[in-house]
């Protein structure tokens, strides 16, 4: 019997092809008819109604794209590799932004319950805004549509990172903490040399969700903002209505929100630790 | 009147009850630990034992009295009380050296890299873990977990070492292996040890003097038993001296029958017992040693 790995493999294979097939079977044109309609001759004989690219012309176009990923012929006419490393500058810069204020701002609430309580209802206002939503108040102050994509991405990514971070330092075991104090560590040094790698995993996991929600904003924001990124290309391609261009481009989506959350993934077991 | 190492003086501890009353769980706590000494304390379960501890590590607040060691009053933590926990608190990602290293860089910051290393390996072969360096606490027995935070404690060599139930969680084989340890350490140090113990043999294995506590709430430490058995002492040879049982028996005695009654002398000093004065103390020194290495051999084999 081959192991777990290989049946599981070949499993996988196998629901690709048959859904593949599937979804080729199904967007076969119609069988041509004998005689053309009034409306097909003045139409030239193209179809009625417009269909689902089949997945062979995805996977073509696939291949095209993928060979020369990072041209750029023009405005709207870039390669997937340049459109998709806007949307990765777009969210990393926001999210390192995020980074830079949620995790201090969450040790500070985590190591104060004063802080905590004072700053908790504003978190708990903030934090279920759809970041969209913030848009049209970014675009007027910010004056930029890239900047306030960016913005966003912050405002977006930062909730989990803070509320993860000052769960994680809050729930520090005491013993641990006593043991710094029999130490004699001043605060800082407790800080880096104890709570922080003991609430690290927490923290870590609140990065994993909040890039994860940043990846997802990033396309609706794109959308709305234009210019560049996998969003606007998305919606730009809709607009040209070359639907294998869409399919592909969301099938990238996914690829480089799976990297991405890989990435934190394997941060995430450096910082591990067993009790 | 010469002053002690250590001296605690009328300690209280008292919480509010939750109905608007007060709950007095120890009240006027006094007794005196010199330099060297190893003291047990025992009592039963809610006397506030390990509060007393805590204070005396500094990471509780007595309600009133105060604490003073070396002529200095205690406040708060310090490097110069050691303290092992029950559940041995080892930083989880730490392996067991960098769990030593971290406590002597605390206690000696001007020491170089090479030398904190030394001295923590020093003292984790002390307790037999030199093969476990590198090593996570996640992968250690709980027997060896507290060996690591007994080291740990030794290693930054305070003035007083505080041990707070520290064999309460291991099995009796576990347990006996590693009170040889402590013995063992203990002999080489000599240093001053406070230790809370529900144990009477371990008790009596291991200090010079036991208190008593009776029973909480307001609970006092009644009695300050000496434990007149030679050192150095050994857990297969020590039932041999006729001394131990009498002192067993009176502890149990105690424990059972008289731990809800039982008050200190008028002055809150604990009573000063000697349950085995003028019991002959003599044990055969060639049988004692030879049977100590080989219980010694066979506890390590089961150990392992």
């Amino acid at each position: 019997m081959a192991s777990l790995n290989v049946r599981a493999a070949l499993l996988s294979v196998s629901f690709l092809i048959l859904a593949l097939g599937l979804w080729e079977m199904a967007t076969q044109p119609p069988e041509a008819q004998t005689g053309m309609t009034e409306y097909e001759m003045l139409m030239g004989g193209a179809d009625q109604e417009s269909r689902v690219p089949p997945p062979s012309a995805v996977l073509k176009l696939a291949w095209a794209e993928l060979s020369n990923p990072f041209y750029d012929a023009g405005a709207n006419d870039k390669g997937i590799g340049i459109q998709l490393g806007y949307s990765v500058y777009r969210v990393l810069t926001g999210y390192l932004a995020a980074m830079a204020i949620a995790l201090p701002v969450g040790f500070l609430i985590g190591m104060s319950p004063l802080m905590y309580k004072a700053l908790n209802p504003y978190i708990q206002v903030l934090r279920p805004i759809s970041p969209l939503a913030w848009m049209p108040l970014a675009l007027f102050i910010i004056q930029d549509s890239d900047a306030s994509a960016i913005f966003v991405i912050f405002i977006c990514s930062i909730w989990p990172m803070l509320l993860n971070t000052a769960f994680g330092v809050a729930n520090v075991r005491q013993d641990w903490v006593n043991v710094a104090r029999t130490h004699e560590l001043g605060p800082l040094r407790t800080a880096i040399t104890v709570i922080l790698p003991a609430a690290a995993p927490t923290i870590l996991t609140g990065m994993r969700i909040s890039i994860g929600i940043a990846w997802l904003v990033i396309v609706a924001a794109e959308m709305l903002v234009g210019g560049t990124g996998i969003g606007y290309y998305v919606w730009n391609e809709w607009n040209n209505l070359d639907l294998a261009s869409v399919i592909f481009s969301i099938l990238m989506i996914g690829v480089v929100g799976m990297l991405l959350d890989l990435a934190l993934g394997k941060a995430q077991k450096l910082v591990e630790y067993k009790e | 009147m010469s002053k002690s190492f250590l001296e605690v003086d009328g300690l209280f501890k008292i919480y509010p009850d939750g109905q608007g009353g007060e709950l007095t769980v120890f009240e006027d706590i006094r007794f005196a630990l010199e330099k060297g000494e190893f003291v047990c304390i025992i009592g039963h379960s809610g006397c506030g034992k390990s509060t007393i501890l805590n204070v005396l590590a500094g990471l509780d607040e007595a309600s009133a009295g105060n604490v003073v060691m070396n002529g200095k009053e205690i406040k708060g933590p310090g490097l110069e009380r050691g303290v092992v926990f029950q559940n041995y608190s080892l930083l989880p990602w730490k392996t067991t050296l960098n769990n030593i290293v971290f406590a002597v860089r605390a206690r000696w910051p001007e020491w170089s890299k090479e030398k904190v290393k030394e001295h923590s390996e020093r003292y984790l072969k002390m307790v037999g873990l030199d093969h476990a360096l590198n090593r996570k606490p996640s992968q250690l027995s709980g027997g060896m977990r507290q060996r690591v935070s007994i080291a740990r404690a030794f290693a930054t060599q305070p003035e007083l070492l505080l041990l707070d139930e520290p064999f309460g969680a291991l099995d009796a084989l576990t347990r006996g292996v590693i009170q040889d340890e402590l013995v063992k350490i203990w002999e080489e140090t000599r240093q001053t040890v406070f230790m809370i113990t529900h144990d009477v043999d371990e008790a009596i294995l291991l200090s010079d003097r036991i208190f008593l506590m009776s029973n909480g709430p307001n609970a006092r430490i009644a009695e300050s038993v000496k434990v007149d058995i030679p050192h150095p002492r050994a857990r297969a040879t020590i039932f041999q001296n006729p001394a131990y049982h009498k002192t067993r028996d009176y502890l149990v005695d105690f424990l059972v029958n008289r731990s809800g009654s039982a008050l200190p002398e008028k002055d809150g000093t604990p009573k000063i017992v000697e349950p085995a004065k003028g019991v002959a103390q003599s044990t055969p020194a060639s049988f004692d040693s030879e049977t100590e290495s080989e219980s010694d051999t066979a506890a390590r084999a089961v150990n392992a």
